[in-house]
């Protein structure tokens, strides 16, 4: 019933759209700005790019926070330190027992291409994008938290308290799941970077790089054909879209 | 039966009054250009296009649309005297007086920022490069696909 309401309206809109054009282009022409033109970036989700990042643990420094505080910033979550608090992206410290080497890396969504949170979600509010960033459609999202137990890496938090004054690219509620989107608002209007490697890059350790994997020649498909690289957990066969180095 | 027809001719006339214009919800005026569409028409289908356009920019990422819940609340914001943009919690805010009107609750705004951000007109329409042919590019291609 709702497609075919809203199929409606969208009939009657182009219509109108069609019907306006002239109109439309004289205001243009007159240098007019309509409402309707300020339209933005056109980068809808591509099936043919897949977004990724790669992560070298050897250039990421244990002090450093910076991607963690680039994202709180740019999707406006906090963390206190209250266990209830979000978690887009977390540092993680590895460590190995027998010989001692630390290493402290950056941990969020995978973006699987098998996505078990996308199986397990019974409303259909957890999906894959065209481009392979996995989502929380919020508007759908009943909060049962299946996919928060079905996550290998743990990395979606629920919103347990009332939210204000939220980002307008970002919005978030309580009663829902979410989780690192790969700033899928910046990706849309064409910025071709997270908030997360350009903190990284700027704080200039340069541990993240991102882009596209699908494209051979982009900085990321290079460094991958290069070194060697592994995926969390990857007996899962999950195929991951982040890929940690020198861990 | 004289004195109750006249009793209901009495409440017809009250009842008249009472659903005289003067108790229907006096709508705050927008700024910004005019809907194309006219008034009208997004007052009856403006939900339908919300949720219309909401699926095409989370499911496609197809972010020039030309309604976006951003822009609504950008030109439909209410100045307290303060000239501060008020919230959804408060009983001025614009989508409240005809929702509150018909007791018809909205919970867009448990997500959504419910007061226009500086940040949007820069970044969610940034590129401005013939925005006009690429809706039609985009409306034709739609056609097509159908």
């Amino acid at each position: 019933m709702t497609d075919k309401s809203t199929n409606r309206a969208d009939i009657q809109r182009r219509n109108f759209l069609k019907s306006g054009a002239l109109l439309m282009s004289f205001s243009l022409a007159s240098g007019v700005n309509l409402m309707i033109m300020n339209s933005g970036a056109n980068a809808q989700a591509n099936a043919k790019i897949r977004w990724g990042l790669l992560i070298d643990a050897n250039k990421c420094s244990p002090e450093c926070d910076a991607c963690i505080r680039a994202c709180a910033n740019e999707h406006g979550w906090e963390n206190n330190g209250k266990l209830t608090d979000p978690q887009w992206i977390r540092k993680v410290k590895l460590k190995n027992k027998q010989t001692g080497r630390e290493v402290s890396l950056p941990l969020m969504c995978q973006h699987c291409e098998f996505p078990p949170c996308v199986d397990v979600c019974p409303t259909g509010a957890s999906f894959k994008r065209k481009d392979g960033i996995v989502l929380v459609d919020r508007h759908i999202c009943i909060g049962c938290r299946y996919c928060m137990m079905a996550c290998p890496y743990k990395a979606r938090s629920f919103v347990h308290e009332k939210i204000n004054n939220q980002k307008t690219t970002t919005p978030r509620g309580k009663g829902t799941v979410e989780a690192c989107n790969l700033c899928v608002h910046k990706l849309d209007r064409g910025d071709g970077i997270t908030a997360c490697a350009q903190a990284c890059e700027n704080s200039g350790n340069g541990a993240i790089i991102f882009g596209n994997l699908n494209d051979k020649n982009s900085k990321i498909s290079r460094a991958l054909a290069n070194y060697p690289s592994v995926e969390l957990r990857d007996d899962l066969g999950l195929n991951l879209a982040v890929r940690y180095q020198n861990i | 039966m004289r004195v109750l027809l006249g009793a209901l001719l009495i409440f017809i006339f009250f009842a008249n009054s009472l659903i005289a214009e003067d108790n229907f919800p006096l709508i705050p005026k927008a700024t910004g250009k005019p809907h194309p569409e006219g008034n009208e028409f997004i007052r009856i289908n403006h939900m339908d296009l919300l949720r219309h356009d909401r699926d095409l920019v989370v499911k496609e990422g197809i972010r020039n649309i030309d309604n976006s819940l951003a822009q609504c609340v950008t030109c439909h914001v209410v100045r307290d005297e303060n000239n501060e943009p008020v919230t959804y919690e408060s009983e001025e805010y614009f989508c409240r007086v005809c929702h509150d009107y018909v007791a018809v609750k909205l919970d867009c705004f448990t997500c959504h920022n419910s007061v226009p951000s500086a940040e949007v007109s820069i970044s969610l329409f940034r590129d401005e490069n013939a925005p006009f042919e690429r809706l039609m590019a985009y409306l034709e291609e739609k056609d097509n696909d159908r």
